[in-house]
């Protein structure tokens, strides 16, 4: 098996005067936990919409475990939404039976673990909960498939530190050792010890990638006081 | 059980010292069997190829050795335990003794501030 999961080459996406990626050329092994990392408006929502077909790139190409993004990939790729796309009026046990139908790699066993640990019962209506409470519910859905790749945007904006860490541990605990991870964020302080490596980007650009511990080695301070350096306003 | 992780340094060599710092703490004792490398990641909420690092440099080390089938475990060799803990007192102390000299204290100063802090911290014993 190739050890590359996600390639791009010269990736663009133009929105009418608005290069959102420009010129984007990356490659990301498999078995990591990269974070993605940049300001508002700096393409994260763009990249992963690329990766998932939701958008097509005006120049350049992504391959997903060698495939173009399509209905094969859909297979390998778990994703979460920066947004919850989930019918309010169904219950949790309602989606679960879906995400099973629909994706092969769903462990229902796991999603229903993830909620009990979590206090959240399956027979509960979405729309009964609250914001945090949702992402959650989301979050379990995404991690409870037995994916190659994992795309989280913003999987953490939202909701309290303790959630946080919860999240954050969810994440550990239930990624096999050869899937990747990509974690799109501006909030870095919290996540950067999971991570592998990260990609800043800005503006459409990558301007730095490397592993967490070398950025500490090389400039003695966490990825976080860096990226607030390297985009201070 | 607590884990410390400072931003400032690479997190590798802190999950280092602090596997190091359990081995001599009796935390994980002689020729006992370490969690996996996933539960010690999740542990530490750290990333599990980082621990793996730092697990693969103990056992280079020979901190720690690998049992083929059973997993990792803390050497028996209580000698290199000793030695372990003394390079890290002497990390400390040498670490402790630069901060003194940049308050401007002299060897003898240094010396009777010890010794009367360990008098005192003896008598409220």
């Amino acid at each position: 098996m190739n050890n590359i999961i996600l390639e791009c080459r010269n990736l663009t996406k133009i929105f009418g005067t608005v290069k959102a990626l420009d010129n984007v050329t990356l490659s990301i092994p498999r078995g990591k936990i990269v974070g993605l990392l940049g300001p508002n408006a700096s393409g994260k929502t763009t990249f992963i919409k690329l990766c998932n077909q939701l958008l097509t790139p005006n120049e350049g190409e992504i391959l997903i475990g060698g495939m173009k993004p399509g209905i094969e990939t859909k297979k390998i790729v778990s994703y979460l939404p920066e947004k919850n796309y989930l019918n309010e009026w169904m219950k949790v046990s309602d989606i679960i039976n879906l995400f099973s139908d629909f994706y092969a790699d769903f462990n229902t066993e796991k999603a229903y673990d993830m909620l009990k640990n979590l206090d959240i019962r399956p027979k509960d209506k979405l729309k009964s909960m609250s914001k945090g409470t949702k992402e959650k519910v989301q979050l379990i859905l995404v991690m409870s498939r037995e994916a190659q790749l994992y795309l989280l945007d913003e999987p953490i904006g939202g909701v309290d530190p303790a959630a946080r860490d919860y999240i954050l541990d969810t994440i550990l605990g239930n990624y096999n050792e050869n899937a990747t991870i990509i974690i799109s964020t501006h909030i870095i302080s919290d996540i950067e010890k999971i991570l592998d490596e990260v990609i800043f980007i800005r503006e459409g650009r990558i301007v730095l990638t490397n592993t967490v511990d070398e950025i500490r080695e090389e400039y003695g301070k966490s990825v976080d006081s860096l990226f607030r350096e390297v985009f201070k306003c | 059980m607590h884990w410390d992780i400072k931003t400032d340094r690479p997190i590798y060599t802190q999950l280092i010292e602090q596997i190091q710092l359990k081995i001599c703490s009796g935390v994980y004792p002689p020729g006992s069997r370490l969690p996996s490398v996933r539960d010690l990641a999740r542990e530490a909420s750290v990333n599990p190829n980082t621990m793996q690092r730092a697990l693969a440099e103990l056992e280079e080390a020979g901190l720690l050795y690998t049992h083929r089938t059973s997993g990792r475990f803390v050497t028996e060799d209580t000698d290199m335990i000793k030695h372990v803990k003394n390079s890290l007192a002497e990390k400390h102390v040498q670490e402790f003794l630069k901060k003194m000299i940049e308050l401007g204290f002299d060897s003898s100063e240094i010396m009777s501030i010890i010794s009367e802090m360990m008098k005192r911290e003896g008598d409220e014993t």
